[in-house]
């Protein structure tokens, strides 16, 4: 139970911090602290296998992806101006929207009876559950057809993204860029 | 460690609305694109509870394939954030004005 409050509130806590950073940079340190938090969860939650993928997929690749292009919008102009702000006060309504989400939410778990199953710490063992034989047991029988689908996502993913950014996309050519400063003119803005 | 259902729904609700308040309140889509992050793993976290609280692990196959959507999401986002913001000024989703009538 301890260990639980205490990866609870490391991982709201750093939701916290990747939701208010200024810096996109600190965001994704955030972002890994409450992954690895998350990842820990599984672990007590007997889904081992899980734990490692989000430690793979998302620490591993997904971050990267987030540096990468942070390091690549910040390369040729000025890092990451805001520009000027046209809803100043649009924090309120989404802190509203999200009290209300989360009383509603919290009301509907107090009138839940879940099932009882107490929830015991990580085991060791090999084809218990959560474990990866039951893991790939579960997903190469039973759930062949989502599995297939897995794989039809990602190759949709590949092709839609080296259609947006690759660099010779049929109809328009990227611009390359030399000097250190926008390639657009700052565009004039309509007075409020 | 015990802990009931109940505590783990919360806590998933909780980083579920830090990451739609991070959604509508941040302007800058990087930071808009790891909140939409957020969310996932709260879906995640909650479905890995419901699994271990029915010894079902159709959950976990579920929570994998939100991963793999999760993965397919933050590439073409990025792709797209990449082309947009290449030639816009600021990284600001308030610049994304070109369909404005």
């Amino acid at each position: 139970m301890i260990g639980f409050v205490l990866l609870s509130l490391v991982m709201i806590a750093s939701a916290l911090f990747t939701v208010t950073a200024k810096k996109p940079v600190h965001s994704v340190v955030g972002l890994l602290v409450n992954f690895i938090a998350l990842a820990i969860t599984y672990l007590t939650l007997h889904a081992e296998f899980l734990a490692v993928i989000q430690i793979v997929v998302y620490s591993g690749a997904i971050l990267i992806l987030f540096v990468f292009v942070i390091a690549l919008l910040s390369s040729g102009t000025k890092p990451f101006e805001p520009g000027p702000n046209r809803m100043p006060r649009a924090v309120y309504p989404a802190l509203l929207f999200g009290a209300i989400g989360l009383a509603a939410i919290a009301i509907a778990v107090a009138k839940t009876a879940f099932a009882p199953t107490a929830i015991a710490g990580a085991t060791g063992d090999a084809n218990v559950f959560g474990s990866v034989a039951d893991f790939g047991t579960a997903l190469f029988t039973t759930n062949l057809l989502p599995f297939e689908v897995t794989a039809f996502v990602l190759m949709v993913a590949i092709v839609g993204v080296v259609l947006l950014a690759g660099d010779d996309a049929p109809g328009r050519r990227a611009p390359k860029r030399t000097q250190r400063e926008p390639i657009s003119p700052p565009r004039e803005r309509i007075a409020p | 460690m015990s802990a009931p259902v109940d505590a783990y729904v919360i806590v998933s609700a909780i980083l579920f609305f830090i990451g739609v308040v991070g959604v509508i309140a941040r302007r800058n889509p990087l930071i808009q694109l790891m909140s939409i992050e957020l969310l996932f793993n709260s879906a995640n976290l909650a479905l890995v509870t419901f699994a271990r609280s029915w010894g079902n692990n159709a959950g976990h196959i579920f929570a994998f394939l939100v991963i793999t959507v999760a993965a397919a999401e933050a590439a073409i986002g990025l792709a797209i954030v990449v082309i947009v913001f290449r030639k816009t000024t600021f990284v600001d989703v308030d610049e994304v004005a070109t369909l404005k009538g």
